[in-house]
């Protein structure tokens, strides 16, 4: 069977700048390996905060009485930090800024991003988002307490917690976020279409890098939304200008405001909010992909329609946003299109979801930790998608907006789900990264604490939610509706969430022991086709390819390829190499 | 092997725990039965899904669990499966949405006949308002607001001055008539949601929002707000009342209209007690200007 050798490359290489110093290694870097560490550690440290502070709001939650550390004002200064944190800070950067940097050069064979210096730019104007953002923790008033979502009036209003500096800082945060993560957006989505190595069609790229790519491209078109929405509300707090704000009566006086609309904000924060789930869910949904497929032995099942599904997500999640929004006093006819439009994103969703276990059918799973962290993440997902449909359907979520049901949903869905894949991929790339395995033992002690614990923290929140237990309740008081098991449930929720909290210190004492002191990794440990595998150095040196970049030969998964003399084909192997007929097969698209 | 145990096990606890767990609906107490029948369809459809995908996944964990002899099949796509399984996904979300979207329609086409009633909100208390004789609300302005006219009523409409005012936070509504109410904010967001009404709708200072029921059973009811409206969120409680025709209409006669309520407040004013009263009312600031 004949294949098509690719063409030469059309522009000769440019020998790449190679840094002398420490300080341009390492700090002030412009290899995309070590931005993508600087990013990882960054969004992890901010993230451990996000988790120290869902403990504290636990601990009120479950132990009232006992746990008088915090008042209703820490409470919801807690609650906001802790969402703002986990959905932007850390999962976005994380996705993004982490596994973007390290995997989309190594995955599609380029030696770098193809804009270093302001993908450097871009780790260092997050940082400083950061710094801001945790600045705002030590400002007159604390950090801002109005929920992540900042809804305005209450946002800018004296009656919430951080009303003062701490909105300011919280605002002029994001806004630089936006600003770093579109100099990183910009360099992700260039380099996808720009710096694929010789061979490496589209169609062949690992579904990883799909994920990311469309990723980056929701995020680059949605984050503008919420930076405009939060200029508005920086000018209404700032210079009194009215966007949000209608006439009003603050603590028993009148507000100079009048004849702003505080649900033109949750539209703009919507617009950029729903798509921002798919920001998070897409280089998820891709990089789950990768590991179902290498550590079940199989290729992925109907990799075409992996990559179409990813493209209908991002299309349709454009035009979903205000199912955020049924019971805000928006025009209620908008809730017959956006219960559409949202039900039919299931979809396509769904059928990732079929297409990962048919992944599993027929394959030869081994049990390795990343294997039990992408069952853990369907198990989650499955689950949390499932409760996506009563909340898209927009009478039920009348009942439902706004109770714990809401709460176990996103928890699940986009907190629990995609970190099993975070989990999965770090045990999977680690040995990449640093050329050792981490410990083997840990790993399964941290998997099934993790997973076990984390669902069934989420899964009877949702009964609770069906109750008509409401969310951002600092206590519930005397309610006629809410029998005392209720507060039996949150008493057990919390000794678990702590459980898991604490196994975590477990995940990073072997993060930190491995890095020096784990197995050396052999080569590939894995056995995997993708580029990523098939550098001659472990870790990849910089530049990544040595002297000479691959040439793809075939789509990145090709297991089990009848005849082939491995059971997987690195996409850089010659076809002569491979041995066997039908090895050109693997070369499918 | 055990991965296989694990995930059945998961699968099988969640389904036990559902059907066991203490915790569901409160009981229905409004005409809004309808969005409980979508629940349950959407339970069976995606209950069923859940399962489904569950035990295959653990079926598959046991039956192609590693073997270095084996290797696993290759046939990277299988377009008639995926067809079919779009095509069942597709009819899920139709036999899911189209109750939803009938349901919600019932929702927002309040009957001709249902009365109106207005609730008010503010941090952290909830004030209500009925029309009074004439069956008309009269005009309102978060800029007339002051310490007597809390519901900032104009004071030069005449359609106001029968308007039943309640500065508090228990509201009576009578049985089986329905009822639309309007709201109204004169700071924040607010949500006035009572759980075995289901009816919820956020409410927004410059605008009116509603929603409308039909209370179905006699009772005493809270009301939480249901939309992060500051540090007194959780302390923002209400009650509604469910009562028998006659005892609504004594317990309304009771309260007083506007006019009255005003004319309360300028005698009160008279003797000098309202300002001794009230720690906010500030001599000589036009913000807390006294109608009469």
């Amino acid at each position: 069977m004949a294949y098509v050798a690719p063409a030469p490359a059309e522009v000769e290489e440019v020998e790449l700048y190679h840094a002398k110093s420490f300080i341009t290694k390492y700090v002030f870097s412009q290899d995309a390996k070590v931005i993508a560490i600087q990013y990882s550690f960054t969004a992890i440290a901010i993230g451990v905060v996000g988790l120290v502070l869902s403990s504290m709001m636990r601990l009120q939650l479950g132990f009232p009485d006992s746990f008088s550390i915090i008042d209703p004002a820490d409470y919801y200064q807690f609650i906001t930090m802790h969402g703002m944190i986990m959905v932007i800070y850390l999962l976005t950067a994380l996705f993004l800024g982490g596994f973007g940097n390290y995997l989309i050069p190594l995955m599609v064979g380029a030696r770098d991003m193809v804009f270093p210096y302001v993908n450097m730019i871009s780790y260092w104007v997050y940082l400083l988002a950061v710094l801001i953002l945790v600045a705002s923790f030590f400002v007159e008033g604390g950090p801002t307490g109005a929920g992540w979502t900042l809804y305005p009036p209450q946002a800018i209003l004296e009656g919430t917690p951080g009303s003062g500096g701490g909105i300011i800082l919280m605002l002029v945060s994001l806004i630089f976020f936006i600003i770093g993560f579109t100099m990183g957006g910009l360099n992700y989505v260039v380099t996808v279409l720009q710096g694929r190595t010789r061979g490496m069609t589209l169609m062949r790229m690992p579904l990883t890098i799909w994920g990311i790519f469309i990723a980056t491209i929701l995020a680059l078109l949605a984050f503008p939304a919420l930076f405009v929405g939060g200029v508005m509300l920086l000018l209404d707090r700032v210079l009194e200008t009215s966007f949000f704000m209608p006439a009003i009566i603050s603590m028993g006086e009148q507000l100079e405001y009048g004849g702003g609309s505080p649900i033109l904000f949750q539209h703009l924060f919507w617009f950029f909010g729903h798509p921002e789930v798919y920001i998070v869910g897409l280089p998820a949904f891709g990089i789950v992909s990768d590991l179902i497929s290498v550590h079940a032995r199989r290729h992925i099942f109907g990799y075409r329609m992996m990559v179409w599904a990813l493209v209908a997500i991002g299309g349709i999640s454009f035009i979903v946003w205000a199912h955020h929004m049924y019971v805000s006093g928006m025009n209620p006819w908008f809730g017959f299109f956006f219960a559409t439009t949202t039900l039919i994103i299931a979809i396509p969703t769904a059928l990732k979801v079929y297409n990962w276990v048919l992944t599993l059918w027929k394959a030869n799973i081994r049990f390795t930790i990343p294997m039990l962290f992408a069952l853990g993440f369907i198990v989650t997902f499955v689950n949390g998608g499932i409760t996506g449909l009563f909340l898209g359907n927009t009478a039920i979520d009348v009942p439902l907006s706004d109770t714990m049901f809401v709460v176990a949903h996103f928890h699940m869905v986009m907190g629990v789900a995609p970190l099993m894949v975070i989990f999965g991929a770090i045990y999977h790339w680690f040995p990449l990264m640093s050329g050792r395995m981490l410990d083997e033992t840990l790993g399964r002690i941290h998997f099934w604490v993790t997973f076990i614990g984390a669902y069934s923290i989420f899964l009877p929140l949702h009964y609770i939610g069906f109750q008509g237990v409401p969310r951002r309740y600092f206590e519930m008081g005397e309610t006629n509706f809410i029998p005392p098991s209720v507060q039996d449930l949150n008493a057990f929720v919390t000794v678990v969430a702590v459980m898991v909290g604490f196994a975590q210190i477990l995940f990073f004492y072997n993060l930190f022991k491995s890095m020096s002191s784990g197995e050396i990794a052999e080569k590939n440990p894995w056995k995997a086709a993708s580029l990523e595998w098939q550098t001659p150095e472990q870790p990849p040196a910089h530049g990544n390819f040595g002297d000479e970049l691959p040439v793809v030969y075939r789509w990145a998964y090709a297991y089990g390829v009848p005849g082939a003399k491995d059971d997987f084909v690195p996409q850089d192997m010659h076809p002569d190499e491979v041995g066997g007929e039908g090895a050109h097969e693997a070369s499918k698209e | 092997m055990y991965v296989a145990v694990a995930l059945v096990l998961v699968t099988l606890g969640t389904v036990v725990f559902h059907l066991v767990n203490p915790w569901w609906f409160t009981p229905i107490a409004s005409n809004w039965g309808f969005i409980d029948t979508t629940i349950d369809i959407t339970f069976w459809v995606t209950g069923t899904v859940f399962i489904a995908v569950l035990l295959f996944t653990a079926w598959c964990t046991y039956k192609y669990r590693y073997d270095p002899n084996r290797r696993s099949v290759y046939e990277p796509e299988n377009k008639k499966l995926e067809w079919w399984l779009i095509g069942l996904t597709t009819i899920g979300v139709i036999i899911m949405l189209a109750p939803g979207l009938v349901a919600w329609n019932e929702f927002v086409t309040v009957p001709k006949g249902a009365a109106e009633v207005e609730v008010l909100a503010k941090q952290w208390s909830w004030g209500y308002r009925f029309p009074g004789k004439d069956g008309v609300l009269g005009k309102t302005s978060v800029k007339l607001i002051d310490d007597d006219n809390v519901f900032g009523v104009d004071p030069k409409d005449a359609k106001g001055q029968d308007d039943v005012v309640i500065d508090d936070s228990e509201l009576h509504l009578p049985l089986d008539k329905p009822v639309k109410l309007l709201f109204r904010s004169t700071d924040v967001l607010h949500n006035f949601f009572v759980p075995q009404f289901r009816a919820k709708m956020d409410i927004i200072p410059g605008t009116v929002t509603y929603y409308w029921f039909t209370p179905t059973k006699v009772g005493t009811y809270n009301a939480l707000c249901f939309e992060l409206c500051g540090t007194g969120h959780y302390l923002m409680r209400g009650t509604v009342i469910i009562d028998k025709e006659n005892d609504f209409k004594a317990w309304l006669a009771e309260q007083p209209t506007f006019e009255k309520s005003m004319k309360e407040a300028a005698r009160a004013a008279n003797q000098g007690f309202a300002k001794l009263e009230s720690g906010q009312a500030k001599p000589g600031n036009e913000n807390s200007k006294r109608v009469f």
